[in-house]
């Protein structure tokens, strides 16, 4: 049978702009990809990434899942939207199919179907298949009445400011808001008409029919709906919703391994495109939330870049706290981007030729306690009573000097001037022998695990106590002390290191579990990614964070970073904020003999204790 | 009908008001919550600009009291407005009075805040106040091992004029408290070293300058610049980090004593008096007055006055003329 009409080139002619369009981009991406991304595909596509990818399309780019996590009547509007409409595609095929024996058919057919076939009777299951075509286009339209009342109460994101993508921004969200109710109504007038269609349209069109003059209708809904299908497809390429197709890929190339380097790859074009914009991530912001600041975030920012106009304000404008990375539905790595936006952009060339080296005294376990140690000089001495309790043998590394860890350059671009001082730090650390290196600091473990390619394990403190402790070396016994803990962003969101901390915790005390932690946990505002945030500002945010943590309500707040500390510390008078070490302390129950204050070993470099 | 007030705080300024309001033919009662009276002053040894004992200040005016109902040990939790007049609720009873006078004082910064300087860790740093003490109880410093000190450092500004601790304000009386200082420890050990770091020195009161040149003539070393971090090292010494910005070089020093020159902070229990009675709380945490020109003394709620440190950092000279001031506020309120 042969099926065609003019109506159907606007339709047809905007797909295959999409497909030409999509098809070219992706392969672009992909060619750009450099070669160790390239490998990871080769290696993985016909594996079980490839499956694992296809289910979390289904779950993501279909069903919505982490959309409907944050709120539901949002997710069920994406869901209804995209899984409506891909069912209604599969049914409208299936359809087809089945009417006409397994032929097949153009695109267009099964689109417009119900204008090509008025007498199913020879279809089977018509019955099913009529009831169901009618349901999942009230399903559909169901997301698109939610879609106008959002528009109607919460201006959509990104369309508040006219950049010159504004034209085309309102003719996509126009005929995609056309799209449904236009099918509707041809589908109507044709059931009406010729007495076809399922349980709705049937009612409807013999509704619509009987007023005069609506069988006049009957081509011009036909057309504006192959037009309104036709407009939208052309205008995707240039549109947010480039997101749709592009979040597919997205999936694949993460299942595949790949993720964002420490400069921009093609692999970020994938990611600044998959974001769909939806602003999940402005709300996680605590610059939004705390200090007003709106006009930042990740979806601008990505905005911009994609745009090739980003600006400094942009660019630096960020705690690089991570919360929006896992707000994110679309698990863009946020951060990561602006990081290396910032590391394209060095603000001049900062030289630490100068800085001497330093030599530190052999022992099996290297303690660096960097920067922020020297300013918390307690949290660095119960670290150190605690190794001496359980006999460790350690160096203090930077007891006499330090030489920053290089991160606070790095977060905010200068990258050269970081590899400098990791170059020394390095020669330093690998200069004791030690068979692993342990910080007190998260900020100094990230660079250290993540940039120094060290040969030798790289610990939190609260990670190598957690195994003295577990092991039995170090003996805790809990008080009665009420313990709230406060995940860093650099340890938690940074390392992954959620549970070492809390499982120490629970040895000494009773520790309160609170709403927001872990990679919902808030910054503490002390952030050295950002430095156009004054003091005030910063306390603003840390009163607002002990808050959210149930400071009040506990004897001490245990956090794992000293800066989180130092911040606390001075937004607040009213709480006792410790690091974990220090609570460890309070309830550290191996001999007393072995507990002598880390001074009274000094003038030895090494300790051996036991 | 005699009227009455109630001052909170028996601090030298809540003693100067007591006493005017006395002599004026009020009846007060005067507040205070620990077993002593004269406040902060009580606990120093010699004062500046003039190095005479406190002790003196603080008997002056409690011996002139009169028939002021002193009730020592008597904490003040909350005030309400009753009527025309107050009810303060302290310990467990309640008082009636037909004016309030705030004299809470301030509290002397938590130097623990300032963890770097290692104040609660390394048992060889003080702050300026436990030196007072040090001179009461010994007459010189010594260091907790009990030797004596040969080189102390005091470092100048901890806990003001600084945002990372949330104090942005000028403790006025640290730079001059430290020039006195750091002569009695040239007077109790003429061999020691004094250095005294800061980052401009203001010394602003009569006789104050006279006390900064006889430091120098004593041979007290004025360093400019902030210290940046402490350690301990042998013996219980302290090692200090800082930068000389006069010389731009970095600095390190061991010392056998670090004074830290702690300001003088807002007392957090009196932000709940305050609150309770509608008035408000300055920029730096202290309770604002109406009008820092014309009315320092006054607040924005009727028959509430405030006299002394509750309001800022101040001498004892400003204290005892606010105080004055405020007494008078009172008589014109109470006899309107
Ligand atoms: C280290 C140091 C040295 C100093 N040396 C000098 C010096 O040499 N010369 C000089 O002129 N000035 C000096 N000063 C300044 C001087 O101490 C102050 O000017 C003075 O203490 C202010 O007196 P006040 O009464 O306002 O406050 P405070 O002395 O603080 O007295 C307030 C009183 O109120 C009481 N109180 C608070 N709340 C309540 C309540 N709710 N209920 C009951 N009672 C309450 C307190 O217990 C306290 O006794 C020095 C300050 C410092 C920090
Ligand atoms: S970055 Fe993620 S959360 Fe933010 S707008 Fe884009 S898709 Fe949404
Ligand atoms: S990383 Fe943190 S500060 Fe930066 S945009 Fe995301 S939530 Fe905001
Ligand atoms: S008086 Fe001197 S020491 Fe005190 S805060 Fe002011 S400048 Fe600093």
């Amino acid at each position: 049978m042969n099926y065609y009409h003019h109506f159907v080139i606007p339709f047809t002619a905007g797909l295959l702009f999409l497909v030409i369009v999509v098809a070219a981009k992706w392969i672009g991406w992909i060619k750009n990809l450099d070669a160790e991304q390239k490998g990871l595909i080769k290696r993985n596509i016909f594996g079980k990434a490839s499956l694992h990818a296809t289910w979390e399309v289904i779950t993501e780019s279909l069903l919505h899942r982490r959309i409907f996590q944050k709120n539901f009547l949002l997710g069920y509007m994406h869901m209804s939207l995209a899984f409506g409409w891909f069912l209604l595609i599969v049914m409208g095929n299936l359809e087809t199919r089945f009417f006409t024996h397994g032929q097949m058919n153009p695109p267009y057919v099964p689109i417009f179907f119900e204008f090509f076939e008025h007498d199913l009777s020879t279809l089977r299951y018509k019955e099913i298949f009529t009831f169901v075509m009618d349901f999942l286009l009230l399903f559909v339209l169901s997301g698109v009445a939610l879609a106008y009342m959002k528009r109607a109460t919460s201006k959509p994101l990104g369309m508040k400011k006219a950049t010159k993508h504004a034209f085309i921004d309102k003719l996509a969200l126009t005929s995609l808001w056309l799209i449904f109710p236009l099918r509707l109504a041809a589908e109507s007038v044709t059931a009406g008409l010729y007495d076809s269609g399922g349980f709705f349209t049937r009612w409807l069109g013999e509704a619509i029919v009987s007023l005069p003059g609506a069988d006049m209708l009957y081509y011009p809904l036909w057309w504006a709906y192959s037009i309104s299908l036709g407009l939208f497809f052309i205008s995707v390429p240039f549109t947010r919703y480039m997101h749709i197709p592009t979040e597919t890929l997205l999936i694949f190339l993460r299942k595949y391994g790949i993720r964002e380097k420490n400069e921009h790859t093609s692999y970020t074009q994938v990611e600044l495109n998959a974001c769909s914009r939806c602003g999940i991530c402005i709300d996680s912001c605590q610059l939004s939330s705390e200090l007003g600041i709106s006009n930042s975030q990740s979806t601008y920012f990505l905005k911009s870049l994609r745009d090739k106009k980003t600006t400094d304000y942009l660019t630096e404008t960020c705690m690089l706290c991570g919360r929006c990375d896992f707000a994110c539905p679309v698990g863009i790595e946020n951060s990561t981007i602006r990081l290396n936006q910032r590391r394209e952009t060095p603000a001049s060339a900062i030289n630490f030729g100068y800085v001497p080296t330093i030599e530190a005294s052999k022992g099996k376990i290297a303690f660096f306690a960097g920067c922020m140690g020297q300013l918390t000089p307690s949290v660095t001495k119960a670290t150190l009573t605690l190794f001496n309790a359980a006999g460790v043998e350690y160096t203090h590394i930077d007891k006499d000097a330090t030489i920053c860890c290089g991160r606070p350059l790095q977060v905010n671009g200068e990258e050269s001037a970081a590899k400098e001082l990791a170059q020394k730090n390095k020669q330093l650390i690998e200069g004791t022998g030690a068979q692993a290196l342990v910080t007190t600091c998260p900020i100094c473990a990230r660079i250290f695990a993540e940039s120094y390619g060290l040969s030798i394990p790289v610990y939190h403190h609260t990670q190598f106590l957690y195994q003295l402790a577990a092991s039995g070396q170090l003996k805790l016994t809990p008080t009665s002390n009420l313990i709230t803990y406060h995940d860093p962003c650099e340890l938690g969101r940074g390392l992954g290191i959620y549970e070492e901390p809390r499982e120490l915790l629970k040895f000494a005390g009773n520790l309160v579990e609170v709403k927001s932690s872990k990679t919902d946990s808030l910054c503490c505002g002390g952030s050295l990614a950002i430095t156009s945030i004054n003091q005030q500002q910063r306390s603003q945010i840390a009163i607002k964070t002990l808050e959210s943590i149930g400071a009040n309500d506990v004897d001490f707040v245990a956090t794992a970073c000293p800066l989180c500390k130092k911040t606390f510390t001075a937004a607040s008078d009213e709480n006792a904020i410790l690091d974990v070490s220090e609570i460890l302390v309070k309830a550290c129950t191996n001999s007393r003999q072995s507990l002598k204050p880390e001074q009274k070993q000094r003038t030895k470099e090494t300790s051996t204790v036991n | 009908m005699t009227k009455t007030v109630a001052i909170i705080g028996g601090g030298v300024a809540g003693l100067e008001t007591a006493k005017q309001l006395n002599s004026l033919g009020y009846s007060v009662k005067l507040f205070e919550k620990t077993n002593t009276l004269g406040g902060h002053v009580a606990k120093w040894d010699r004062l500046f600009p003039n190095k005479r004992h406190a002790s003196e200040v603080v008997s002056s005016l409690t011996l002139s009291q009169g028939n002021t109902q002193t009730l020592t040990e008597t904490t003040v939790h909350s005030i309400k407005r009753e009527n025309q007049g107050f009810v303060i609720s302290a310990n467990s009873s309640n008082h009636e009075a037909d004016a309030v006078v705030l004299a809470t004082g301030f509290e002397l910064f938590p130097a623990e805040k300032k963890e770097e300087y290692g104040y609660g860790l390394f048992e060889n740093v003080i702050t300026s106040a436990d030196l007072e003490q040090m001179f009461k109880k010994h007459g010189k410093p010594v260091m907790a091992s009990g030797h004596k000190p040969v080189r102390i450092a005091f470092i100048h500004c901890v806990g003001s004029r600084d945002e990372k601790v949330n104090r942005p304000y000028c403790s006025k009386v640290c730079c001059v408290t430290a020039v006195k200082q750091a002569i009695e420890v040239k007077e109790a050990l003429p061999n020691s070293e004094v250095f005294c770091f800061y980052m401009d020195l203001r010394t602003f009161g009569p006789g104050y300058e006279d006390l900064y040149k006889e430091a120098q003539s004593k041979g007290v070393t004025f360093i400019r610049g902030r210290l940046s971090e402490s350690s301990e090292i042998e013996g219980g010494r302290v090692l200090i980090k800082a930068e000389d910005t006069l010389a731009s070089t970095p600095l390190k020093m061991s010392v056998d004593i670090v004074v830290l020159m702690v300001g003088m902070s807002p007392l957090r229990s009196t932000n709940k008096l305050a609150t309770d009675l509608g008035l408000s709380i300055n920029a730096d945490g202290f309770i604002a007055a109406t009008d820092l020109h014309t009315n320092p003394t006054g607040t924005a709620t009727n028959g509430v006055f405030v006299a002394g440190a509750c309001t800022g950092p101040n001498n004892i000279t400003d204290t005892v003329n606010a105080a004055k001031a405020t007494a008078l506020d009172v008589h014109n309120y109470l006899s309107r």
